[in-house]
């Protein structure tokens, strides 16, 4: 069996890259470039290497599908923290893109210290893509009662409205944010880790990969450029524009990342003009020339769980993501209030093109005699989880994946649950669609309750929206 | 055939099943006669009934299994009971806050996440807990009855050891330890962790000659106590009142004729105890504990109610019971056979219903097994004789041709 390597995208690949380099494994195109996601390495041509997301690393390794990999000591903690004895084992600091995991408040809330917060009496909510180390800071500190926000990113957007805390990772760039955020409490200094899993760093020998890394590392922190790295500070841009909210204000949660241009130009047509959200790096939260309704642009997955929790009144997402949260929250008061008919997608099963079988029922079948579990690989990992009980599919066990996720046939799953406009990706990667669960598009959603003063203002938008779509 | 089981769980048979519920009648019984009445609470609870301070030490908060209920889109947690008292506590809030003295008992199961998967993450506890009283008395009266239902269990060797919260937590004070220092003291001593007092710099003389005596010898008398009292520093005024509880109870257990061990260092990870601290072992395992826990229900209601409390873990008592004293059902089992196809399966039915009713255990049989737990086989048919009836231990039949001849020959067998 060949041994095989994780190695992120992302902010840790220039470095990572400079080691491997340095390491001498000759590695081509990994690159930020590349769009390759299996490569070679010259000096050890039966290596397997694969690039990830680097969140996806810490799991890869924890359950057995690749020896090794790097990633930040923020990923792996956020896995070990609530998954103690997961199979993963920190071999060496690598010691490069330094940063912190840091909790912070809004400058506006009068908090400044952990103990501020635990003279809190009501529910503290923290928001973070870390929801497993926001838990540990929230036990560990022994609020009273707090409750955790998981989400996909921009967590810093989200205090003071929508929580009280947020844990974000500062990693030496710039934090955009319109409020002053000041920093709690620093709960983690990460850096770049390699790491293993437990039963190859047991079993098997991977002592001249191991030696040629660590040889690698001794030139990289020779090289002025990483060991001057700066450490990370935290670095806020105070914008002076302040948007005034009060409890009439109508919170509209707009998305950021590709579906931002097709939501641009819908507003743009229905003549709802938001200050800014055009622009490439902007404030995160908006005016618009509509009276008392301000715009938060936040990550579409994170949004229908902000609905619920009324920290929005509307919200521009995906059907996915609607569907998403209404799997794992069966009788969440979120409702899809318009399909804006755009962004469509479907939600399909993907298996490889390898396997004879052509329908779900068939690759049931074939689970059923093996006696291992059915990996199912998705972003959708609730969506993915009713998909697999509903069908029946016996031992199965669902991978979390962000992005990318048709890499991960047929060595790192067995089946996916992914978004496709063409299908066309699918194909290129020797996959098939044995079922589609659901066409997606975008939606307006919103709260089935809503306060009586917004009640006639959210069904004006919504009505002005609705026209305009229906004219596509 | 192997399906397999969840880590760190456990089936229990039927013969561990009859010790289960052996040792639950026990308990029930002797709690029943001191007055305490008996409560359930449920599995589901909010993980913020946990997670303030005094409750649980955070490292045994770790190991809660908490989860998103499938309403939870608030991000509110809840847990599969961490632990017994809480929730009574909790109840009592709730619902008996007028009462005020409450005695209540449960048999109820916690969970707590183990590592390797080879103990037991689903725990079995009798606890019982007396909400409203401070007095000494009380502690005194829970350790009692603790020690009666294991007497009661034909345990006689169940070896007692005291501590008492009050002495560790006026320890950590004299030592000018900054309130969030001294939590996390207290909890690792209750964790079990004394040693971190070794890296403390103690610079009070009086306080660093104590260290030795009060946290590595075991006193075996409240003589004990009074020697280490007596060597108290007047200014350590802190000490004066939890001693004199602590001497207090142990004169009066020796005044009852009960052997204890005190040992400060011995806690369970519970915050939440104030004052003593009792433990119960046989041969070395911990088969239960308790003590005093008077800030608990302030803690969740506001109001100044102490309380003290045990529990004894059924799981570890087990092993530990002689299965021959478990009291097998004195009523001998009778199997019920239909040995002609022409007999109606109404009469069958009819008569197992007689048989039942008279008082006998009587099960139909379906195949040809004859298990050993049967004392006697009634085999029915169409014509003559109805009804034979063997001792499956002697082998004795007898031709019956009316229930009530069964009856009467049943009777006569069974008189001792």
């Amino acid at each position: 069996m060949p041994l095989r390597v994780a190695l992120p995208k992302g902010r840790l690949l220039p470095t990572t890259a400079t080691l491997l380099q340095k390491s001498k494994w000759a590695v081509g195109s990994y690159t930020e470039k590349s769009r390759l996601y299996r490569l070679q390495a010259k000096r050890f041509p039966e290596l397997q290497v694969r690039i990830f997301q680097e969140k996806d690393i810490p799991i890869q390794v924890a359950i057995g599908n690749y020896d090794l990999g790097i990633c930040g000591l923020h990923w792996i903690d956020e896995l070990l923290v609530k998954f103690h004895s997961s199979a993963v084992v920190k071999v060496k600091n690598l010691n490069y893109s330094r940063g912190k995991l840091t909790v912070v408040a809004n400058g506006s809330q009068n908090i400044t210290t952990v103990n501020d917060l635990k003279a809190q009496t009501q529910v503290i909510r923290i928001a973070s893509e870390f929801p497993n180390l926001a838990e540990h800071f929230a036990v560990t500190n022994r609020f009273r009662q707090f409750n955790i926000f998981p989400l996909w990113g921009g967590a810093e957007v989200y205090p003071p409205e929508s929580a009280d805390l947020a844990l974000i990772s500062l990693e030496g760039g710039k934090i955009f944010s319109d409020h002053k955020l000041v920093s709690i409490s620093t709960i983690l200094d990460h850096s770049a880790f390699l790491i293993a899993n437990r039963q190859s760093l047991e079993s098997k020998d991977m002592s001249e990969l191991l030696t040629s890394l660590y040889e690698g590392l001794t030139f990289l922190h020779k090289d002025a450029e990483v060991s001057k790295q700066p450490t990370t500070r935290l670095m806020i841009e105070k914008k002076s524009f302040v948007p005034q909210a009060s409890t009439r204000t109508i919170w509209l949660a707009l998305p950021d990342g590709h579906q931002k241009e097709p939501t641009a130009e819908l507003l743009n047509k229905t003549g709802i003009s938001v200050d800014g959200y055009s622009t490439k790096i902007g404030n995160h939260r908006l005016t618009t020339n509509l009276a008392d309704v301000l715009v938060k642009v936040v990550r579409p997955q994170d949004m229908p769980l902000q609905v619920a929790n009324k920290n929005f009144d509307l919200a521009i997402t995906g059907k996915d993501w609607l569907q998403e949260h209404l799997s794992q929250f069966p009788t969440s008061p979120v409702v899809e209030l318009l399909d804006l008919k755009f962004g469509w997608v479907k939600v399909v099963a993907v298996i490889s093109m390898d396997l004879t079988v052509s329908d779900i029922h068939e690759l049931r079948s074939l689970n059923n005699n093996r006696n291992r579990p059915l990996r199912v690989a998705s972003e959708y990992v609730n969506i993915a989880d009713k998909y697999a009980r509903d069908n029946h599919l016996g031992l199965y066990q669902v991978i979390p994946t962000w992005g990318a996720t048709e890499a991960f046939l047929p060595e790192d799953a067995d089946l996916l649950i992914e978004n496709t406009k063409t299908g066309q990706t699918i194909a290129r990667h020797n996959l098939k669609i044995i079922d589609t669960l659901f066409d997606s598009a975008a939606c307006l959603i919103g709260h089935r309750d809503v306060p009586n003063e917004k009640v006639e203002r959210i069904n004006k938008i919504t009505q002005m929206l609705r026209s305009t779509a229906e004219e596509e | 055939m192997k399906v397999p089981r969840c880590k760190g769980s456990r089936d229990l048979s039927p013969q561990e099943m009859s010790q289960f519920r052996y040792i639950e009648s026990t308990f029930q019984e002797h709690c029943q006669k001191w007055g305490y009445e008996e409560v359930r609470t449920p599995t589901l609870e909010y993980l913020h009934l946990f997670t303030s301070t005094g409750t649980l030490t955070p490292s045994r908060l770790g190991k809660v299994y908490s989860f998103l209920d499938w309403d939870g889109w608030s991000g509110e947690r809840i847990v599969l009971r961490p632990d017994g008292t809480i929730p009574v506590a909790r109840l009592y809030v709730d619902s008996m806050e007028d009462q005020e003295l409450a005695r209540l008992f449960y048999v109820t199961n916690v969970f707590s996440y183990e590592q390797t998967g080879t103990k037991a993450r689903e725990i079995w506890q009798c606890g019982a807990e007396l909400i409203g009283s401070d007095s000494w008395l009380a502690d005194v009266e829970l350790m009692l009855l603790a020690l009666e239902t294991l007497q009661g269990l034909g345990l006689d060797n169940t070896e007692l050891k005291l501590s008492h919260a009050g002495v560790i937590k006026a320890y950590l004070t004299c030592l000018g330890i900054d309130d969030k220092e001294r939590g996390k003291l207290f909890d690792q001593i209750l964790d079990g962790n004394s040693v971190v007092l070794d890296s403390i710099k103690i610079d009070k003389s009086a306080l660093r000659d104590l260290l030795p005596s009060l946290f590595t010898l075991n006193g075996k008398s409240s003589g004990f106590l009074k020697n280490i009292r007596s060597s108290l520093d007047n200014n350590l005024t802190e000490f004066g009142p939890y001693f004199d509880n602590f001497i207090t109870i142990t004169d009066l257990l020796e005044r009852l004729g009960l052997k204890y061990v005190i040992d400060i260092t011995s806690g369970r990870g519970f915050e939440y105890y104030t004052g003593i601290m009792f433990r119960f072992s046989i041969n070395g395992d911990e088969v239960g504990g308790g003590g005093r826990y008077n800030n608990l229900i302030p803690l969740l209601s506001n109001r100044n109610i102490p309380a003290s409390g045990f529990a004894l873990y059924l799981d570890q008592l087990i092993p530990h019971i002689d299965q021959l004293t478990t009291p097998k059902s004195s009523v001998k089992k009778i199997l019920l056979r239909n040995i002609s196809e022409e007999l109606p399966p109404t009469r069958l039915i009819s008569t197992a219903k007689r048989l039942r009713k008279a008082g006998y255990i009587t099960s139909l049989s379906f195949n040809s097994e004859v298990r050993p737990t049967f004392y006697w086989l009634l085999d029915m048919q169409q014509g003559k004789p109805l009804y034979t009836l063997t001792n499956l231990a002697t082998g004795s039949q007898s031709e019956l041709s009316a229930i009530d001849e069964v009856l009467a020959k049943l009777r006569e067998e069974n008189a001792p």
